[in-house]
């Protein structure tokens, strides 16, 4: 088999692993990505990568931990989840028909901004009263709990907000704080 | 320290671990806790401390307070990224502006997953077979009532003959082994041990073997060990020995594979 016979296989089967759901989680863990790929996964996503930008996506790779600051091992890569997600921005009308109202994106803005502030964990009670100031009362738990099966938040036994693993593979966090303070400079 | 001021220092402790923990799994500013001050009074207490629930409430104090600690280096560490935004600024910004702006703006750093939900025809044929194959429901959740077995009497053979019970007690059986290796020996007070271990079938002679390591052990016999020779004499007392439990006991292994059963079995035959 060619060289390019080969990559064109395993980008084929890369599509197939990265696009469809296959867990109650979307996307695939690295060492999943192993398995069927082999051990020069990375090499081919980064080939996928290239061919995705011309529509608009990207392969996000969300680590298990903290992003590695430098050049991430093949250990940590086995152990990170891999995404297919837009590359750029998305206009809020287009997000309208992903079943989200504006409503619950501002909610959502709000709720990541906030525990991002108060560095990566806030009480349940804090944003509650945050979101109540724009969204009916009513909304609020609703939309929260929403966040949370969701997988933008996540919440602890003494109710304390986290950001959970979409947050991470779905927002950029540094952009959103930078775009919230430079507003009405 | 009398007793009502130890437990006044207890106290002290117990409020100490409660305020730390708030930090922990409440949010609050760890520079809330003055760890100088939490330090003195811990040095102090603790040459009082004599009990163990004491020392662990010492150990438990001096733990959470580490943690503040790790969690006032966190903050700084926080404060120095990019990422460190005062949360009263935020939130003032948050308040400024209406839901669309702030949607607007969300949607400029938010990239969703793709995520495809497709069915293909295997899967559907493999769903359908599994349809197939399913029971009703009024078949899987049926409930099974407990069996009704009538109760009957048994009898003393049908449970030797079930091996629930044995035919003679252990010591009866031990002690008619004892008697035939007296019978074995006769005049000549001992006998090699595979003269007597050694049986027919192999089954057998592991048996014997395991009854004639109680003998030994219970002081119905004892073993005469000639290295040089390699020969080994198994030697009934009259009586049994229960003196020999207060004496220095030696183990001895003896192998009884089955090549060495054949071996025997051999040299018998010839």
């Amino acid at each position: 088999m060619t060289r390019k016979a080969y990559y064109s296989r395993k980008i084929k089967r890369a599509t197939q692993l990265l696009f469809y759901k296959r867990h109650m989680k979307p996307g695939v863990k690295g060492w999943e990505l192993k398995n069927a790929l082999g051990s020069d996964y990375p090499k081919i996503l980064k080939v996928l990568d290239n061919h995705l930008e011309k529509l608009d996506l990207q392969v996000k790779t969300v680590f298990e931990d903290k992003e590695p600051t430098e050049k991430p091992t093949l250990e940590e890569l086995n152990k990170a989840r891999f995404f297919v997600t837009l590359r750029g921005g998305l206009p809020s009308r287009d997000a309208k028909m992903m079943g989200w109202r504006i409503d619950d994106i501002a909610g959502l803005a709000v709720a990541v901004s906030y525990i991002i502030s108060k560095k990566g964990k806030a009480p349940r009670e804090e944003v509650n009263d945050l979101l109540r100031t724009k969204l009916p009362g009513w909304r609020v738990d609703m939309n929260l709990n929403r966040y949370i099966r969701s997988g933008y938040l996540a919440e602890d036994e003494n109710n304390m907000l986290y950001l959970d693993w979409r947050t991470r593979a779905e927002v950029d966090q540094k952009e959103l704080v930078d775009l919230l303070l430079g507003t009405g400079t | 320290m009398s007793t009502k001021e130890k437990k006044l220092s207890s106290e002290r402790l117990q409020r100490v671990i409660e305020l730390c923990k708030s930090v922990e799994e409440r949010g609050v500013d760890p520079f809330a806790v003055d760890v100088d001050d939490i330090i003195a009074t811990l040095q102090k207490y603790f040459p009082e401390w004599e009990s163990t629930e004491e020392l662990a409430l010492d150990a438990e104090a001096i733990q959470y307070l580490a943690s503040v600690i790790q969690n006032q280096g966190d903050w700084v560490k926080h404060r120095s990224t990019s990422l460190y935004t005062d949360p009263f600024l935020l939130e003032e910004k948050i308040q400024r502006l209406n839901k669309e702006e702030l949607a607007t703006l969300f949607t400029k750093v938010w990239s969703p997953i793709i995520e495809l939900e497709q069915i293909s025809i295997s899967s559907l044929a493999e769903a359908l077979r599994y349809w197939n194959d399913l029971l009703p429901i009024s078949e899987r959740w049926q409930k099974n009532g407990p069996l009704q077995v009538e109760a009957g009497a048994t009898t003393w053979e049908e449970l030797v003959r079930l091996k629930i019970l044995a035919e003679k007690t252990f010591l009866e059986e031990l002690e008619a082994f004892w008697k035939e290796l007296k019978q074995k020996v006769g005049e000549n007070e001992k006998i090699l041990y595979w003269d007597f271990v050694g049986a027919d079938t192999y089954s057998e002679t592991i048996d014997r073997a395991y009854m004639t390591s109680f003998l030994v052990t219970y002081g119905y016999a004892t073993l005469e060990l000639h290295p040089l020779e390699e020969e080994i004499f198994i030697k009934p007392f009259t009586k049994p020995r229960s003196e020999l439990a207060d004496k220095r006991m030696v183990s001895v292994p003896i192998s009884v594979s089955h090549e060495e059963w054949m071996n025997w079995k051999e040299e018998k035959q010839t």
